[in-house]
């Protein structure tokens, strides 16, 4: 194809625009409706991911080490930690420190446990983060059976009922995409439905005159294209605007440990990015969708 | 330039509209396809363009053998003929010079040649001061005008008309027969098929009658031969 030809598919692509004036229009709406579902479940998964994310990455297992162990079995103990599959970091922590760590904590009240400074209590204990956090359990089960190993702790309970909320959360989340998907398709083939007659005669007359199917899809592929980047504009701007209010307004009355919104500045832009994305390929998935049916080929 | 040998045609509903047809079209003739309602002249000239398939038969065309032309293929074959309908078959969100620039565009020519020739043609037919108009904004004969000037702008060999004048008054016929007439004393050939009784018997060419499917009459300079 020669550059020409390119530039005019373009200019034609841009003219169609306007020609179709109601057909764009209803074009448009299908792909806007459609992005700003897909935008603020977007937005839902994505935060639901980043604070499920977060839980996560606090889960750590703690091996408390027996008293009886000497420091050379202390160090075999961490060997053999290291050594196990799927091991993120593993520190030691002695159990002075553990002691400090709990009076700092505990803040004022922390006073109370100054005189065990003489005579500690605590263990020392080796500290453990997997690669991933869902294994933990199968690690701790492994760690409790090490020689030395006074107890492992990894907030059991707890962590098994986080792992199956967080799942639960992910699930809904494949659901909700597969809905929205349908929901895009349907929407849009209706679209085509409506704007076939026209298309046809169109698609028609342009092979009657000589036009070969490449030809003829350039100008509907751009055209589709535009549709989708026109129909990412309205929604991108809705969750720009609802996000930046929630984050800025919303995020300082959340209390929560762990419940902290992805950050309104690169996560806007990011969101933005890939509505258009799905924008440009729904449009010209619709496009050419519509055309296909009359090149015969 | 244009032949069919033993050319059957039965539509999958199971009508046989050419039910074996011999002819040959020499370079430069104009030659009229007529007959009554249904006799299958459509059919006759839509299988010229490879618009229908022959069910048994062969159709040559420039040299070419339609029937194995690959139909991806065929809008290539297209642009070497000129093709006019009843109903124009216009873009109609095109205006009248991007609908004759486009059969130019579609094989790349250069944006100045494509300047030039349009309106000569577009002047040839009579409309050129009406260029930047819409189908919709066009008489019949005008849009009528707009559809030969598209057919020849490349320059074609051949140009099939099927009825060019079915929907237009007689006098705007006669002015796009006039048309007609130029074209193919430029050496063009020219097939049309028409039920216009007045013409035929007026400007005297070639006269292909078709019934049921055959040719039951072949006349160097004939008549209408029907009433009506
Ligand atoms: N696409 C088609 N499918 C089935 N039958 C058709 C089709 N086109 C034409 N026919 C039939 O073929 C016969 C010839 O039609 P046509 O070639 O259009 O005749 P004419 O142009 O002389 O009126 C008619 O009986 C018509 O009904
Ligand atoms: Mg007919």
């Amino acid at each position: 194809m020669k550059f020409r030809t390119l530039l005019r598919h373009f200019r034609e692509s841009f003219k169609n625009i306007g020609r179709n004036g109601w057909m764009t229009f209803a074009s448009v709406s299908a792909v806007t409706v459609t992005l700003t579902l897909v935008g603020v479940f977007l937005v839902l998964m994505m935060n639901l991911n980043h604070i499920a994310g977060n839980v996560e990455k606090d889960v750590e297992v703690r091996a408390h080490i027996d008293n009886a162990a000497n420091q050379n079995d202390i160090k075999a103990i961490g060997k053999k930690i290291t050594e196990m599959d799927g091991i993120e970091s593993v520190i030691f922590s002695p159990k002075d420190e553990e002691l400090t760590n709990l009076i700092d904590d505990l803040g004022d009240n922390g006073e109370a446990f100054k005189p065990f400074e003489q005579d500690n209590p605590l263990r020392d204990v080796y500290i453990i983060k997997t690669k991933s956090p869902q294994d933990v359990i199968k690690v701790a089960k492994k760690i409790e059976g090490f020689d030395y190993i006074q107890s492992v702790k990894y907030g059991q309970g707890y962590v098994e009922k986080l792992f199956s909320f967080v799942n639960i959360a992910r699930n809904i989340g494949i659901v909700l995409i597969v809905g929205l998907l349908f929901t895009a398709m349907f929407l849009i083939s209706n679209t085509i439905k409506i704007t076939i007659v026209a298309r046809r005669k169109e698609i028609e007359i342009m092979r009657l005159v000589g036009a070969t199917n490449t030809f003829i899809r350039w100008p509907f592929f751009l055209e589709g294209l535009w549709l989708g980047i026109l129909g990412a504009i309205v929604p991108i701007g809705l969750i720009a605007v609802l996000y930046y209010n929630l984050y800025k307004y919303a995020q300082p009355q959340i209390t929560f440990k762990f419940v902290e919104l992805l950050p309104a500045s690169p996560f806007i832009y990011q969101v933005s990015a890939i509505l258009i994305v799905i924008g440009a390929v729904i449009g010209i998935w619709g496009s050419l969708m519509s055309v296909r049916k009359f090149l015969k080929v | 330039m244009i032949e069919m040998i033993d050319v059957k045609k039965t539509y999958p509903n199971g009508v046989i509209a050419i039910n074996g047809i011999n002819v040959k079209i020499k370079p430069g003739e104009f030659v009229y396809v007529v007959g009554p309602s249904g006799a299958g002249k459509s059919t006759f000239i839509k299988m010229m363009y490879r618009e229908e398939k022959p069910t048994s038969g062969n159709i040559l065309v420039n040299g070419l053998s339609l029937p194995s032309i690959r139909n991806s293929k065929v809008p290539l074959f297209r642009r070497n003929i000129g093709m006019v309908f009843q109903d124009f078959k216009l873009l109609q969100t095109f205006t009248a010079y991007e609908n004759v620039a486009f059969a130019m565009e579609v094989i790349e020519k250069e944006p100045e040649e494509i300047k030039k020739r349009v309106m000569e043609v577009l002047d040839l037919v009579g409309i050129k001061h009406k260029a930047r108009m819409l189908p919709s904004e066009l008489s019949g004969g005008e849009q009528q005008r707009v559809a030969i000037a598209r057919s020849i702008v490349n320059d074609p060999k051949v140009v099939i008309a099927d009825e060019p004048t079915g929907n237009l008054d007689p006098e705007t016929s006669w002015e796009i027969m006039n048309i007609f007439e130029e074209i193919n004393k430029r050496g063009t050939t020219l097939v049309m098929a028409t039920h216009n009784r007045d013409i035929v018997n007026n400007i005297k060419r070639r006269v292909i009658a078709i019934e049921s499917g055959k040719i039951v009459r072949d006349e160097h300079r004939g008549d209408y031969g029907y009433e009506i």
